[in-house]
């Protein structure tokens, strides 16, 4: 699914073994959609000689953490829906 | 000095582990036939082509036309070739813009990820594991050593550019800049405050 801006979601928590780009303190958070970015090739499995697709959507997702926020660029594919 | 035994040539005993690890892989790619050594070539001229004063440009000019600002914050990409500069290759820039209100600064967490063909190379400290891993869990103890004191009403945001967008700040006009010109304002833009580490200074220019 598409999220859009303000929607709340939870970064997936799974393990990933090999290169992936979602840095681990932010696994399991819950943030904010800041900006939806167009699609890109998948880096996980590009890493590796592969042609990269299906192309997932990127997004900036806002995290508020003590007295700054975070925002970090995360792959549609790590991220679901939070209430 | 004899040899009675095979090993590979030791090219330079100073060479760091890193550098020494590029190589050993520069020369696989080449010998499977994945890079040519042109390429190699042509990509480090292009990276030490690039310096922060293209960079430099985009602000300026964002500085004394809200307009071209607006075109810069929807568009990084498109804006750099309006003023004939190289955007680079595939990934995107973003812009974003300090305020009086929100201050942003710009990590790579995961790397070294950074907007090289506008601001050229990135400094050592930006690819050091202090800075990446302080950035996200004490920004504003890594601000105050750059020297940046934020109020307190200021929003702090931390950019992780964890994928494909390069982020390029565009950091707040010093105040009694007003009757600088575009070329004298350009010169005040450092590399550090494109990062977000920095606040540009009104310095005596001449």
């Amino acid at each position: 699914m598409t999220y859009r801006v303000g929607q709340r979601v939870r970064v997936a928590a799974r393990p990933h073994e090999g290169h992936h780009r979602t840095p681990g303190y932010v696994k399991g958070k819950t943030g904010r959609i800041e900006r939806v970015y167009a699609s890109f090739t998948n880096p996980e499995t590009r890493a590796y000689g592969e042609d990269g697709l299906p192309e997932q959507r990127l997004y900036s997702v806002g995290f508020a953490h003590g007295d700054y926020r975070l925002y970090v660029d995360i792959f549609e594919h790590w991220l679901e829906e939070a209430e | 000095m004899s040899h009675d035994h095979d090993h590979a040539p030791i090219a330079n005993s100073d060479e760091p582990a890193a550098a020494a690890r590029a190589r050993a892989l520069e020369e696989l790619l080449v010998e499977k036939g994945v890079l040519r050594r042109e390429d190699v070539r042509e990509g480090i001229d292009w990276l030490v082509s690039r310096t922060p004063a293209d960079g430099a440009r985009l602000v300026a000019r964002a500085w004394v036309d809200p307009e071209f600002k607006q075109r810069l914050l929807e568009d990084a990409r498109a804006a750099a070739l309006e003023l004939g500069l190289d955007p680079g290759p595939s990934p995107v820039v973003v812009a974003v813009e300090n305020t009086d209100s929100v201050h942003h600064m710009v990590v790579c967490t995961l790397c070294s990820c950074y907007p090289r063909a506008l601001l050229g190379p990135p400094p050592d400290w930006y690819k050091s594991l202090p800075y990446r891993s302080r950035a996200v869990s004490d920004p504003r103890g890594v601000l105050t050593e750059f020297g940046v004191e934020l109020d307190d009403d200021v929003e702090l945001r931390v950019l992780d550019s964890t994928a494909d967008i390069r982020y390029l700040v565009i950091p707040r006009r010093p105040s009694g800049s007003d009757d600088l010109t575009e070329e004298e304002l350009a010169a005040l833009v450092t590399r550090d405050s494109m990062i977000g580490v920095a606040q540009p200074e009104l310095r005596l220019l001449r």
